[in-house]
């Protein structure tokens, strides 16, 4: 206590908590967020050293201008053809979000999230990587499966847990996992999908493959030590390894604040690490397009890996359990600047004389058709809690290769016990 | 050949074996290792099969994983059991759940080797025997040899094992046996049977304990160092003690256990590892339910205490040969 009082003169610490700019029922400005202009952001050659390009990691590579017109030295000049497809995966992936979201409140399953708003993240990623290349996804990356025309129907199956579930019921809904899709096995908790991707990176480079990984996480989960970890062996051993931080500002209720988004960007973690970082406009697929393209690139060209914070905004709720009018002004979403991915594509497409208003009404509608088909398909194999799920003794199945004694004796037990339930 | 030879060797017949088995830990390369468990494997087998890696557990087994998943085979050190704790996640919610997530699609054929055990002045980080962790995670198995030559047999078993393994090695018997009698001259593993490692490759399969000395009048259980202290135990005090050495926790030999203590009617169970929720509660509950009517005395746990590993009163908290052999009075009084 002496030292104390010598001290009384001292002005006293504060602690700093980090806070959102708006919270419900406040009006929302985001003129303070930095738009650079579309050619504003260099792009270096894929083999550049990361010491020589850590401007990119506090730019913004963008491709779309404020006319929908692609320009800038990221243009990555997709032909028509590649861009259509693209914007009918993002609007499928939007519509298997609506009728997914609305079968939960339906009770037909238990838990789903969308990715809206998000679509480019995932599915410009996909374009720009080989099917082969192995994805380790978080769950707002469904877009992943649809650009690799995954079936729907498969989706749903596990969304609803029935009996066609190739995961035989064993996962929470979205938890897909596709060996043939290249799309790893997704995990409830989070960023542990990092230095897995960097490994299986590692194990293609030892076996002089030619595949590269690319690894999604939230803004949130980069505060996990995975992620440190991930960056770290990435870095070491120069892992043919993407490693996208999709920025979409919340974490659940919590603002990017509180992933140490106040103080600077999270591409420029790759700086600290040595490695690439792009920092890119989330909401422009051209952008993810070509950043993800420049990534595969040098990882391909065994130059190393590449981090890519994708900004972009959550544009609903983190899942059919959250409320987001509880933490966050409503606004939000429609104030965005960055605007809406599927849009912004829609208005290019538009602008070069491919498209027009009609013919994405048309298929708005044709995807929610089709989705609707898919689900219809889906459900003849059960909804969660409808009898039509896996037989009981899955329950034991894939704990080890082979089952030991024990699990053995328990899965007896259970018989017993549905023999005595009736089950 | 020492245990570490024998695991050394292990590691060499099956990267030899095997193209996709890599090892990786904080200094197993160019150093090969600290207790040299990988010493002149990276000069034989190139860098890129055996990689020093940087510090960070939660790195080395997320980044096995992913390499599992590729189709490789890796070996990765965790150099104390004391500093796997940054790796449980990666462990529990990770490797052991991967196969049963994704229905059999994904799996990880990892193994997690470890110096573990107390006995050697370590204190709380050098000593702890976390086994019991692992033990109560589903999809993972739990394996702690004894003697050189279960070290490499075993090893091996592992290393071919498609599910993830925790491989426990007893440090305090790295170089010799220890028969719990701190205050001895150390002894060193020549000369010893179980010493005796036969070249090339053999395995001894997981799930199947051994029987280190026959008897009739009590049955105990143990693992790792405790085999030593408590074999040199039941020789001094000449009761005919059945000594069975688990090898494989889980999946656990309980054919061999239930055997046993049906014929000696007494079960003792020892362990380094602290007492409440330790392995021997899981071991001490199965002999209950499956031998409750041959038992003759309640079931003895002899096993570290409940605090953490101390370094100035470790033979206090060891289990040593004077309460083993108490113990053992015990349960033939009852």
């Amino acid at each position: 206590m002496a030292q104390h009082r010598d001290k009384r003169n001292l002005p006293p610490l504060s602690l700093h908590v980090p806070e959102p700019h708006f919270r419900p029922g406040d009006e929302v400005d985001f003129s303070d967020i930095g738009i650079p202009q579309v050619d504003a952001t260099r792009r270096p050659d894929e083999a550049a050293a990361p010491a020589d390009m850590r401007d990119l990691a506090y730019g913004l590579v963008r491709v779309l201008d404020e006319e929908h017109r692609a320009t800038g030295p990221w243009d990555p000049r997709l032909d028509g053809d590649t861009l259509l497809k693209m914007l009918r995966a993002m609007a499928l992936t939007r519509a298997f979000d609506e009728r997914m979201f609305r079968a939960q409140r339906q009770g037909k399953t238990s838990f789903y999230m969308k990715c809206t708003g998000e679509e480019a993240v995932s599915i410009a990623a996909a374009f720009a990587l080989h099917r082969d290349d192995m994805c380790f996804p978080s769950y707002r990356q469904q877009g992943l499966l649809i650009a690799r025309d995954w079936p729907l129907v498969d989706m749903m199956n596990q969304i609803y847990s029935n009996r066609a579930d190739r995961l035989q019921g064993k996962q929470l809904p979205i938890m897909y996992s596709s060996k043939e899709a290249s799309f790893f096995s997704i995990s409830g908790n989070l960023a542990t999908q990092c230095p897995q991707a960097v490994g299986w990176a590692m194990a293609s480079a030892a076996k002089g493959d030619t595949r590269i990984a690319a690894v999604w996480c939230g803004e949130g989960s980069t505060a996990e030590g995975d992620f440190h970890s991930a960056c770290t062996f990435a870095s070491v051993y120069r892992a043919p390894v993407i490693l996208n931080v999709v920025n979409n500002q919340w974490a659940i209720s919590s603002f990017s604040g509180f992933a140490g988004a106040e103080a600077t960007t999270f591409a420029a973690r790759a700086v600290g690490y040595g490695i690439a970082g792009l920092r890119v406009d989330g909401n422009d697929p051209l952008a993810v397009y070509a950043a993800t393209k420049w990534a595969t690139d040098r990882a391909r060209a065994n130059i190393g890996p590449t981090l890519i914070e994708h900004f972009t905004y959550r544009a609903e709720g983190h899942s059919t359990s959250d409320d987001p009018s509880q933490y966050r002004s409503v606004m939000e979403s429609s104030k965005w600047p960055l605007g809406d991915p599927i849009a912004r594509l829609k208005r290019h497409l538009i602008g070069l004389g491919l498209w027009d208003k009609e013919r994405h009404a048309a298929m708005d509608l044709e995807v929610a058709e089709y989705v609707k088909s898919c689900a219809k398909e889906a459900e003849k194999n059960g909804i969660l809690g409808h009898g039509l799920h896996q037989p009981l003794e899955t329950l034991f199945e894939g704990v080890y290769e082979e089952m030991p004694w024990h699990l053995r004796e328990q899965r007896e037990q259970m018989f017993q016990e549905a023999k005595a339930a009736r089950l | 050949m020492t245990m570490v030879q024998a695991i050394n060797d292990a590691l060499d017949v099956m990267m030899g074996r095997n193209a996709d088995v890599v090892v990786m830990g904080e200094d197993v390369g160019f150093f090969g290792g600290v207790f040299r468990a990988t010493a002149g494997l990276q000069k034989k087998y190139g860098k890129t099969r055996v990689f020093d890696t940087p510090i960070t557990e939660c790195g080395i087994v997320g980044v096995a994983v992913g390499m599992g998943v590729y189709g490789l085979r890796p070996v990765a050190e965790i150099q104390f059991a004391d500093y796997i704790y940054p790796a449980l996640d990666q462990l529990v919610s990770e490797a052991a759940r991967l196969r049963y997530r994704s229905a059999g699609e994904f799996t990880a054929p990892i193994t997690v080797r470890s110096p573990f055990g107390g006995g050697i002045f370590g204190g709380q980080t050098h000593s702890q025997s976390p086994e019991g962790i692992f033990t109560h995670v589903s999809g993972i198995k739990t394996v702690i040899p004894s003697t050189p030559h279960d070290a490499k047999g075993l090893l091996i078993a592992a290393i071919e094992d498609n599910d993830p393994v925790i491989f426990f090695e007893p440090k305090r018997i790295y170089n010799g046996p220890f028969d719990g009698h701190y205050d001895r001259p150390a002894r060193n593993w020549a000369g010893h049977p179980d010493a005796e490692v036969p070249e090339g490759y053999y395995r001894i399969d997981l799930g199947k304990a051994r029987i280190v000395r026959e008897g009739e009048a009590l049955t105990i259980l143990c693992y790792g160092t405790m085999v030593h202290v408590v074999a040199n135990t039941v020789a001094e005090l000449g009761v005919d003690a059945e000594i069975i050495d688990l090898r494989t926790l889980v999946p656990l030999d309980i054919d061999a256990v239930e055997a046993s203590v049906k014929k000696t009617g007494r079960c003792m169970i020892v362990h380094e590892a602290t007492r409440t929720s330790g392995f021997g509660a899981e071991l001490s509950a199965v002999v209950q339910e499956r031998c409750f009517y041959h038992l003759e005395a309640p079931i003895e746990r002899v096993t570290g205490f409940d605090t953490p590993y101390p370094h100035s009163l470790e033979w206090a908290y060891f289990p040593g040969p004077i309460r083993i052999g108490e113990s053992i009075k015990k349960i033939l009084k009852d």
